[in-house]
């Protein structure tokens, strides 16, 4: 395989942006990331997008946005693994390069989730459980979540006041991110006492709905050793996918997440590298129970050591090791597709030096862990420095 | 010449249901309203309530205070979005009610929740315009939330009257402006039974755009600022979005207190902005000047600059005070007697 490096990060608004269209916003991070490498055209373009059809009514991304940008004719595809499309999209753009298919390829995600009300989103993300053996019975993702979440407390003793100050962390993190959703800082009173969505979740435990486009550009090592102009050069060194059933019920532990942990281990043997090596880590907060099962899935520390990691400092900014520093999903936002793009965003300004007041010191290997559903669909990316 | 308000009156239901009653029915955390959105209480109207009745009550009281013949009242003008009849017109009951027939000009108007305050902006202009030598504008409202929706926790009713003239004015209308685009954040289709609304999207780029868009153009037309202010009004379909707006343009809690009616009496819509301006005429001293702005979804605002006259002190007296109308005299009613009088349970035919 050949080497792939980022070579250009860009990312669009996010929030609830009303004057802006699913493509409007993705052809700001598009834009963007051209403007970043210095490029104006690519080789070819991927897309992830969890569902465009049930949020604007619109499908055929691929197409559509190659043309948005001003270069129809490229190959474009988008690709769907619900809140995971981000990295799926960023994996398929990293074998074409890599396999020698195409030299520099644009990996976006985009998700346009405001102009639906919310009851129509949580039925339209909810279309990531399983159809027939989870959401025909009336669970939607908080309810998920939340299971996993009394689960963990039972066997962990996990505390309640844990999982907020996962919010707390994330909020306080993302209060330094400009291009951050929610920027305010909270305390944990004030997440116990917002309001309950499913018990033990609170609405302050949740991820916001959120409108955005992140994208990056990716190439082989010598072009973008060429294109860095000085900026130290961010290569992806390992990245790996892994599936599981759906159904949360379907698998054998609620406390863990077996994606996670085959992507982590993918992607590390490909990097040659282990959890001892990483530097900092954006990962899959949708919930605050997410963050500290994934620590634990991730190998990032033991089982039932999650809850600790908040609480003793060890994952704020300034600790051993930062997670989520971008905010996380949590309060930077997660428009779902985009989500896993944006996590290379952040890491790749980490490792450039660039992250200005979240800065984590001496930053040199990043990981990023992207998930859909419960977990079903899990990518681990690991990216680093290049000497 | 000056224009202004001759007259003024409210009318505010007697009947109150607490929100976490409501909550308590649908399961739902009254906390987050409370607490979230600063509303507690809202009124109900009785069966025998309608914008009509409402609209006619205050009027009497304007009249009243305005003590003019209303034979002098060139034009009546009701706002409202629940208008009795989809066909046949509340102004000429209410006109007919006053007295002030057949020399009369009538309309009933439409804009959401500031229809009220588009009569008022009518009036005032044919008064001004030499047409009539008095109007009367009428802003009222029974207000409709479906069960379970959000609205629910703050569609109430109530309702206020102002007349215009030239001479003997309680205040007088130093500027109006209107800022409008088509925005559709909150609708109800002929045939439905309750309106749709478009969840937050009413907030950043409805409410706020049009009601800060208002009050910086008035201010900009009639060279205020917040400080010249004694007291402001905002329309208040919440506790929570007027002080809001309120303090995003620079007013003090101070300044908005008095005009402040929601948390305990709803958004009564179209009598909303209008309802806070009696509260406040009813304090306020010769010489204060008063910023209003409601909002209709839609969407749009209109601004007034109002400044009191000495003649305020003359009649202040003679109607009930709406501070009196919302803090006493007050019959709390459970959902279910609320569901009745809202007409929200199907009866057998």
């Amino acid at each position: 395989m050949r080497e792939v490096a980022i070579v250009g990060l860009g990312m669009s608004r996010w929030g609830e942006i009303w004057d802006a269209s699913l493509r409007s916003l993705w052809t700001e991070a598009a834009l963007a990331a051209l403007a970043d490498a210095g490029l104006d055209t690519v080789d070819s373009i991927t897309v992830g997008c969890m569902t465009p059809g049930l949020f604007v009514g619109q499908e055929h991304l691929g197409a559509l946005l190659a043309d948005e940008l001003g270069i129809p004719g490229v190959p474009a595809t988008r690709v769907e693994s619900a809140c995971a499309s981000g990295g799926v999209a960023l994996r398929a753009a990293f074998a074409e390069v890599a396999s020698g298919m195409a030299d520099v390829v644009l990996a976006s995600g985009v998700e346009k989730m405001t102009d639906v009300s919310g009851d129509e989103c949580t039925a339209a993300l909810a279309t990531a459980a399983d159809a027939e053996l989870e959401v025909f019975h009336g669970a939607s993702f908080p309810g998920l979540y939340a299971m996993m979440a009394r689960a963990h407390m039972e066997r962990y003793g996990t505390t309640r006041e844990q999982l907020a100050m996962v919010a707390v962390k994330n909020h306080k993190h993302g209060s330094m991110n400009p291009r951050a959703q929610y920027r305010q800082e909270i305390t944990v009173k004030d997440v116990l006492r917002s309001a309950k969505v499913a018990d033990p979740l609170n609405v302050l435990d949740c991820s916001p709905i959120t409108d955005g486009a992140a994208a990056v550009i990716l190439a082989e090592l010598s072009i973008a050793r060429k294109l860095a102009k000085g900026r130290p050069v961010v290569k992806i060194t390992g990245i790996g996918h892994a599936t599981d059933a759906i159904a949360l019920h379907s698998r054998p532990d609620m406390t863990s997440i077996p994606a996670t942990t085959k992507a982590a281990q993918r992607a590390f043997a490909m990097a040659g590298r282990g959890p001892q090596d990483v530097h900092l880590v954006e990962l899959h907060d949708c919930f605050t129970i997410a963050e500290i099962v994934v620590l634990e899935s991730l190998g990032l520390c033991a089982p039932g050591e999650g809850g600790k990691q908040a609480e003793s400092g060890r994952t704020a900014l300034g600790g051993a090791l930062p997670v989520n520093v971008s905010g996380g999903l949590k309060s930077k936002g997660h428009p779902v597709g985009a989500t896993g793009i944006a996590q290379m965003v952040e890491l790749a300004t980490q490792l450039r030096g660039q992250a200005e007041k979240r800065q984590v010191a001496k930053a040199r290997v990043g990981l990023a862990q992207n998930m859909g559903g419960t977990g079903a669909s899990t990518v681990v990316t690991v990216v680093e420095v290049a000497s | 010449m000056s224009v202004g308000i001759v007259g003024y009156g409210s009318y505010v239901p007697r009947r109150r249901i607490k929100l976490p009653d409501i909550a308590r029915v649908w399961g739902a955390d009254a906390e987050s309203y409370e607490r979230g959105l600063e509303l507690h209480e809202k009124s109900v109207p009785a069966r025998d309530e309608d914008t009509i009745t409402m609209a006619v009550t205050a009027a009497r009281r304007a009249l009243k205070r305005a003590g003019i013949d209303p034979l002098t009242i060139g034009a009546v003008y009701v706002g409202s979005e629940s208008h009795p009849y989809a066909v046949k017109p509340s102004g000429t009951v209410l006109a007919e009610a006053l007295g002030a027939t057949p020399a009369v000009h009538c309309a009933d108007l439409e804009f959401a929740c500031k229809a009220g305050s588009e009569g008022m902006f009518i009036a005032a202009s044919l008064v001004k315009a030499g047409e009539v030598q008095h109007a009367l504008a009428v802003g009222a409202d029974t207000s409709q939330g479906a069960p379970g929706d959000a609205l629910e926790y703050s569609a109430a009713a109530g309702a206020a009257a102002f007349i215009f003239g030239t001479d003997k004015l309680v205040a007088t209308l130093d500027a109006q402006c209107s800022f409008m685009t088509d925005t559709p954040d909150f609708w109800r289709r002929e045939y439905m039974h309750y309106p749709r609304h478009a969840g937050r999207f009413t907030g950043e780029p409805a409410y706020f755009k049009h009601t800060l868009g208002a009050a910086k153009m008035l201010m900009e037309k009639s060279g205020t600022k917040p400080a010249d202010f004694a007291f402001a009004v905002f329309h208040q379909p919440n506790g929570k979005f007027p002080m809001r707006a309120g303090k995003m343009l620079g007013f003090t809690n101070e300044q908005m207190q008095q005009g402040w009616l929601s948390p305990w009496l709803g958004n009564t819509y179209s009598g909303a902005s209008p309802i806070g301006l009696t509260a406040i005429l009813d304090i306020a001293k010769p010489g204060d000047r008063i910023l209003m702005v409601s909002y209709g979804s839609g969407s749009g605002s209109d601004g007034f600059v109002w400044t009191v006259t000495p003649r305020i002190d003359e009649v202040r007296a003679l109607a009930p005070h709406t501070r009196v109308l919302l803090d006493t005299n007050k019959i709390y009613v459970d959902y279910g007697t609320y569901a009745k009088l809202r007409g929200k349970i199907r009866m057998g035919e």
